[in-house]
Parts: C-alpha cells; sequence; structure tokens
C-alpha cells in the first residue's frame, strides 16, 4: 500500500514536471512566434552591422572569390542558416532578409563579426562553434551574390544593348545551376 | 471492475491524439545540421538554437567493483527558448545485471547566456533541480565524496534514498582556432536539512578534425568529426573540501555530426584512482529538430 503511495506520487511529481516544462515550452513558443515578425523589414534589424567594430570590418576574407569556398559556403548556409534566413535568402519568421542592400553592401569583415558575435537579442545565436574558415566560407557565399547581381544586371543591360543594335548578345550565364538566387 | 472498463477508450484516445499531434509536429519539424560538441559531461557556451527542439538519448556502462556492472540511460529533451536561454528536461532510467531495471528520477535544467557577445571567456549559468533516487547511476556529473562503492548495493537498497537536489554550474567557455576548452565549477545542494554544500568539477577541450568546409555534402567528411578530452570529478563538500575520498574521471571524447541531423557521441571514461569506476563507456544519439517552438506556438494562436 505504502509502495503504491509513493508510485501515485511520484507519477504525479512527473506528470507536474512535464507539466511545467511544457507550459513553459509552449508559452515562450507562443511569445516567440510574435517576436520573430519583428525581423520583416525592420530598418534596425540591420543596425547591428554597423556595431562591427572598424578593426573588425576592415578584416579581408582569405577566400575571397575562390569557387570551392562559395559552393562550401553554399552547403553551410544550407545546413545552419537557411532554417532562419530561407533557402533563397530572402527571410523567414525568424531570421531577416539577407538581400538587402545593408547585408550585401557590408564589407566581408562585418558579416564575419555578425556571424561569430550572433544578434543574441534578436535571436540570432552566436556562430562561433564554426571554426573560422567555415565562417569565412559562409561570408564568401554571401558575397558571391553580390557578385552575382552585378553580373546578371550588367548581362542584361548588354542583352538590351544587343536587342537595340540588332546583333547577337553574349552567351554567357553566370549563375551556376544548383545556388541560391535571389 | 466495470467501471475501470468504460474510461480505457476514452483514454487511448487521448494517447492516441497526442501521439499524432506530436508525429504531426516533429513532421512538420525541418532537419538542420547539428553542430554538437562531443561532451558528455562538461558544458560549454553554445545554447540551443532558438525554437528548436533537440531530443537525446545516452547510454552509460559502468563497472563495479564488489557489485553487478550496471548499464544506465537517459533521454534529454533540449529546447532553445531563445538565443539566451535554453531549457532541458531529462529522464534517467538504469539496468543493473543480474538484478533490475529502475526508473530513477528526472532533472530540469535551464542555461542563461549572461553576456550577449562573444569574448574570450564566455560565461553561461546553469541551474538545475534534480528529483533523483540513490539507484540513478547515469554519472552525468560527479559530485562531492560521490565514489564506487556508493553503488554497489542492490536496486532495492538503493531506490530507498531519495534526492532532491538544485545544482548550479558556472560555464565558463573558450573558443580559439578551432579549440574549444571549457571549465565548469558545480556546486550541489541536497535540498533535505543537515546535507552540506557539495563541490564538483568538469573540464574539457575539443577541435573539430577539419576545419574547413568540403564542398558537397558527405557524411565522412572530416570536419563532422569533433574530438576531444573531458575531465570530471568531486571536490568534497563544505565539512571536507579536497581531493580525498573523490572519484575522478578522464575520458577521450568523439562526436560525428551527420547532415542528416542526427549525431553520434562515443566517450570512454577511465576512472584515475581507487574511488572511481574503472571503466564508464558511454555512447549518445541525437537529433535536432528546428522550428519545432514556432509549430506549437502556432497550435496556440501565434502568427501565421
Amino acid at each position: 500500500m505504502k509502495r503504491t503511495f509513493a508510485w501515485l506520487r511520484l507519477r504525479r511529481c512527473v506528470a507536474l514536471a512535464i507539466l511545467a516544462f511544457g507550459f513553459g515550452l509552449f508559452g515562450i513558443a507562443g511569445v516567440l512566434a510574435e517576436d520573430v515578425s519583428l525581423h520583416k523589414n525592420r530598418k534596425s534589424t540591420y543596425a547591428t552591422l554597423a556595431e562591427a567594430p572598424e578593426k573588425a570590418r576592415e578584416r579581408k576574407n582569405p577566400f575571397e572569390r575562390d569557387p570551392q569556398a562559395v559552393a562550401a559556403g553554399g552547403k553551410l548556409f544550407e545546413q545552419h542558416c537557411a532554417d532562419c534566413h530561407g533557402r533563397k535568402l530572402g527571410g523567414t519568421r525568424k531570421g531577416p532578409s539577407l538581400l538587402r542592400e545593408e547585408v550585401q553592401q557590408a564589407t566581408p569583415g562585418t558579416l564575419f563579426w555578425v556571424l561569430t558575435n550572433g544578434v543574441v537579442r534578436r535571436g540570432m545565436p552566436v556562430w562561433s562553434k564554426l571554426p573560422e574558415a567555415e565562417r569565412w566560407q559562409i561570408v564568401t557565399f554571401l558575397q558571391s551574390l553580390k557578385m552575382q547581381s552585378v553580373l546578371s544586371q550588367s548581362l542584361n543591360a548588354e542583352i538590351m544593348n544587343a536587342d537595340r543594335m540588332n546583333t547577337e548578345p553574349i552567351a554567357a550565364d553566370p549563375v551556376a545551376p544548383g545556388r541560391h538566387i535571389p | 471492475m466495470a467501471s475501470r472498463v468504460g474510461p480505457k477508450p476514452v483514454r487511448q484516445k487521448f494517447h492516441g491524439l497526442i501521439l499524432l499531434v506530436c508525429s504531426l509536429l516533429f513532421c512538420r519539424s525541418s532537419l538542420v545540421l547539428a553542430q554538437e560538441s562531443p561532451y558528455i559531461v562538461t558544458y560549454e557556451h553554445y545554447l540551443e538554437e532558438p525554437g528548436s527542439l533537440e531530443v537525446e538519448y545516452f547510454s552509460t556502462f559502468g563497472t563495479q567493483r564488489g557489485g553487478n556492472d550496471f548499464h544506465a540511460f537517459w533521454t534529454e529533451f533540449e529546447y532553445g527558448a531563445t538565443a539566451w536561454w535554453t531549457a532541458e528536461l531529462y529522464v534517467d532510467g538504469q539496468t543493473t545485471f543480474n538484478d533490475s531495471t529502475v526508473f530513477t528520477g528526472f532533472r530540469v535544467e535551464n542555461r542563461f547566456r549572461l553576456l550577449q557577445r562573444e569574448h574570450l571567456v564566455n560565461p553561461v549559468l546553469y541551474i538545475e533541480y534534480e528529483q533523483i533516487s540513490g539507484a540513478d547511476k547515469i554519472l552525468k556529473e560527479v559530485e562531492g565524496h560521490d565514489v564506487e562503492s556508493d553503488f554497489g548495493e542492490s536496486n532495492a537498497v538503493l531506490r530507498k534514498e531519495h534526492d532532491h537536489e538544485l545544482e548550479m554550474k558556472l560555464l565558463l567557455s573558450s573558443t580559439f582556432q578551432g579549440w574549444n576548452v571549457a571549465v565548469n565549477p558545480i556546486v550541489t545542494r541536497n535540498l533535505l536539512p543537515s546535507k552540506p554544500w557539495e563541490f564538483a568539477y568538469a573540464i574539457g577541450a575539443s577541435r573539430p578534425l577539419a576545419l574547413k568546409a568540403t564542398p558537397n555534402r558527405c557524411n565522412f567528411c572530416l570536419e563532422n568529426f569533433v574530438a576531444g578530452v573531458e575531465m570530471y570529478g568531486g571536490l568534497g563538500d563544505t565539512q571536507s573540501a579536497g581531493l580525498r575520498n573523490t572519484s575522478h574521471y578522464l575520458a577521450p571524447v568523439l562526436a560525428w555530426n551527420l547532415p542528416s541531423g542526427w549525431t553520434v557521441r562515443l566517450a570512454s571514461g577511465f576512472g584515475l584512482n581507487d574511488n572511481s569506476h574503472q571503466l564508464l563507456l558511454r555512447w549518445g544519439l541525437s537529433r535536432e529538430f528546428s522550428g519545432f517552438g514556432e509549430m506549437v506556438g502556432r497550435l496556440f494562436g501565434g502568427r501565421p
């Protein structure tokens, strides 16, 4: 009899603990669901980029224009970042768009600094757990998008000129298949 | 008797509903590659990503002099509430060979990141409440004067002892050039009166086997493996602090982070003195479900 009571008490304690954990979890999830919409198109979301110290901003990307690093960075982005920033980098409820001018114009050092330190108060975790080289690979991937958009723009301009002059446009595809395109 | 028959189908339906909701939640949550540390006892300063739920299962096989060897196991549910707060629930059990299998208790833990940005040393505050029986053998931490002989009795005897403990750790961790070094001073207070404060430590160092990612998705790339070593043990209590009558372990550790979202951990702990178990062989399997919090939030009226 005594054992049954002890068992019941234990079960009640476990149930209470699970309920408490569950309620905490649900409550937090609700708050989080409200909070994440803050990321959408708010200028202040990108204010962290301006907080990067001068020394960090000036750091050079060791993998600049390295196609291997772009591919590796794309893979790392897919694995660690796409869930919040979107597979096409356009942002989700959890994380802001990385296609905005603020990000595209940022120096590699700034992007590296934000990646390393996170934006903890806005829900972005620190990513220093990825080795430094991997963080630079992600930065290289993000920078490659800027290059792609510049190339696309110049190609478009060339096509328009060719149409005007009635000549053949240069056949070039600056966008490799499988890449993230805005 | 008849009254017992009535509610059963209702209960079964309720259980079915819970199962369905859980499976839906898990199916709709996306899987992400977890970059987990290889430590089993030591904590570094990295918290769970916000809104992600990590489900972990761990096993410990331990040798026991003057008693039966055991297999202790626990399941962890680790949830990233925010980027600076992670909550966790543990459920423990163990099988002592030639004896029995018992449920040994639960633990609820919270970790709070104290500084917003990365520093040379990053502090995280860890607070845990545990309600466990004396038969708990997961050895997630070795405290005070915990020694091998404490576990030599049968489960029936050990289960009579109940512990309600409050445990606090300061997780100090630093990452430099791919290396992570973590130091965890631990203080534990049994909430029963007349019990002293107990002290313990856990330290660890680890590094990924490759610091650069390869362009292709692969299971066996070196970048997916993190190897290291951890050391943990007791430091006495307020009545007799120090190394006397304490146990200590040294454990090489390895984590394998698979692109599918699974993480496998292996550790073999070797006792460093006569008070320690000679061998603690551990392994763990975990999977991270990102977007879990959002899913649950939506269930409770969060914005779509």
